[in-house]
């Protein structure tokens, strides 16, 4: 008897789940393949990315201070602007031809809608920090080749947490009178805790310490993420409905 | 008599007070053998610290009630405590380089505290920023509502790194797990100090708090 009920309550819990995901991801293809037609997006946040590292090697000393020091503050630095350059599109979009309107009165719930602006923007921001990541590199010769794997996952981590709480702040800016500089101005507090984490994590892997070392950050950005994906999620609603 | 002038003889009652705090302070409670006169700025700044970060989480509960309940007095309550709060904050970055340039020997250092400290002020002021930016009156409470418990949720993160990053800050040593280590003396001026900022916060609170429902009840005086 337990165990039959157990899979009715699953199943009646799981496909609404599954389906709002579904429903998520044809937000998120929407979103993704318009950026991929027009591509105007994309390439600006690449070549941005780009200039950024590039103003970083000429904005200090080289002879001065060892690259390896800096690396871990150029690197996050430089996603940090990304990931709110790319932000800024994702509702940005959905207000010409009141597009947003339309979203909203479609049999779409409001957390599928969130949970796909959600997964557009991490797609947009890690293509970005796929081409950023080999860009430092070769850039600056940092030794990546051995953290490879942890580096990645910690990347993973903050990215998430930029993008939870970028995409609800981006769909409450875009209705304001200051939109793009107000993003930047509320998020970037937010933005603090998992970029000094990150930093920190990094700094060490790249010194070659063990990953054990820096536990205490990782759970600081894990907890992050869990924390600011569900409040995100709860309170996007608030942000759209009338 | 109405809530704005019960609120204005708060204030005066706290900022008397607050000169009682001043006198108790400088002539009636020991020097600090370490630090010195510098210390007695603890008196003013430990107070105004904690009421920055408590008022934020006020804003945050009065936010997370109002998406529920829809009320404005709440929305005005927010608004008003976030604006104390800034204030605070103020008071909070203004004394803490004072005692920091004697014994730190430097005015700012981007030590942990401070930093968190300064990044709550400015969540401070982009909750502010957006409460005027936003020109749809139905979303001008409910998108300062969304921010302010995202704010709340957001202080105890700073305060992690409190301890997770290497700091030169004394460490807290009213709020903290075991009991205060601080001289009888001093700690009676301490909580003397900390009971007139919450007289004062009330008084701040209560004065904005019916300047913004006057406003809400007639928006275009």
């Amino acid at each position: 008897m337990a165990p039959r009920s157990r899979t009715r309550t699953a199943r009646r819990w799981g496909r609404p789940v599954l389906e709002g995901l579904k429903l998520a991801w044809v937000v998120a293809r929407k979103d993704l393949l318009l950026e991929f037609r027009t591509r105007t997006a994309i390439l600006s946040a690449l070549v941005f990315t780009a200039l950024v590292l590039t103003v970083f090697e000429f904005g200090r000393d080289p002879t001065a201070v060892p690259t390896i020091d800096l690396a871990p503050s150029i690197l996050w630095v430089t996603f940090t602007f990304a990931a709110m350059l790319a932000l800024n599109r994702a509702f940005a979009l959905e207000l010409e031809n009141q597009a947003l309107e339309g979203l909203l009165v479609s049999p779409l719930s409001r957390t599928s809608l969130y949970w796909g602006k959600l997964i557009a923007n991490l797609v947009f921001v890690v293509v970005v920090e796929a081409v950023g990541l080999p860009l430092f590199v070769l850039f600056f010769d940092v030794p990546v080749w051995p953290v490879l794997l942890p580096l990645v996952g910690v990347i993973a981590l903050a990215t998430v947490g930029f993008v939870a709480v970028g995409t609800l702040f981006s769909a409450m800016v875009i209705r304001t009178r200051l939109a793009e500089l107000l993003l930047i101005v509320l998020l970037l507090p937010f933005l603090t805790p998992p970029l000094i984490a990150a930093v920190q994590v990094t700094a060490r892997l790249l010194a070659g310490r063990p990953i054990a070392e820096a536990a205490g950050w990782l759970k600081l950005l894990a907890s992050y993420d869990i924390v600011f994906v569900t409040l995100s999620t709860l309170l996007f609603p608030h942000t759209v409905d009338e | 008599m109405t809530l704005a002038q019960k609120g204005r003889w708060t204030t005066a009652a706290g900022l008397v007070l607050l000169a009682a705090v001043y006198v108790r302070a400088l002539a009636f409670t020991p020097i600090e053998r370490l630090q010195g006169p510098a210390q007695k700025i603890f008196y003013i700044h430990v107070p105004a610290a904690i009421w920055t970060e408590t008022a934020m989480i006020l804003v945050g509960l009065a936010s997370l009630f109002f998406l529920f309940l829809k009320d404005p007095r709440l929305d005005s309550f927010a608004a008003a405590s976030a604006e104390v709060g800034t204030a605070f904050a103020t008071i909070v970055l203004t004394t803490g380089p004072i005692w920091g340039k004697p014994i730190w020997g430097t005015w700012w250092t981007w030590d942990a505290r401070l930093t968190s400290t300064l990044f709550l002020f400015f969540l401070y002021i982009g909750y502010l920023l957006l409460r005027g930016a936003v020109a749809d009156p139905g979303a001008r409470a409910r998108y300062p509502a969304v921010l302010g418990i995202c704010g709340m949720v957001l202080v105890p993160f700073i305060h992690f790194s409190v301890y997770l990053f290497r700091t030169l800050h004394p460490m807290p040593i009213i709020l903290k797990p075991s009991a205060p280590s601080l001289p009888g003396s001093m700690l009676a001026t301490w909580a003397f100090s900390f009971a007139v900022f919450s007289v004062l916060y009330v008084g701040f609170v209560m004065q904005r708090y019916a300047l913004a429902r006057a406003r809400q009840e007639a928006p275009h005086v």
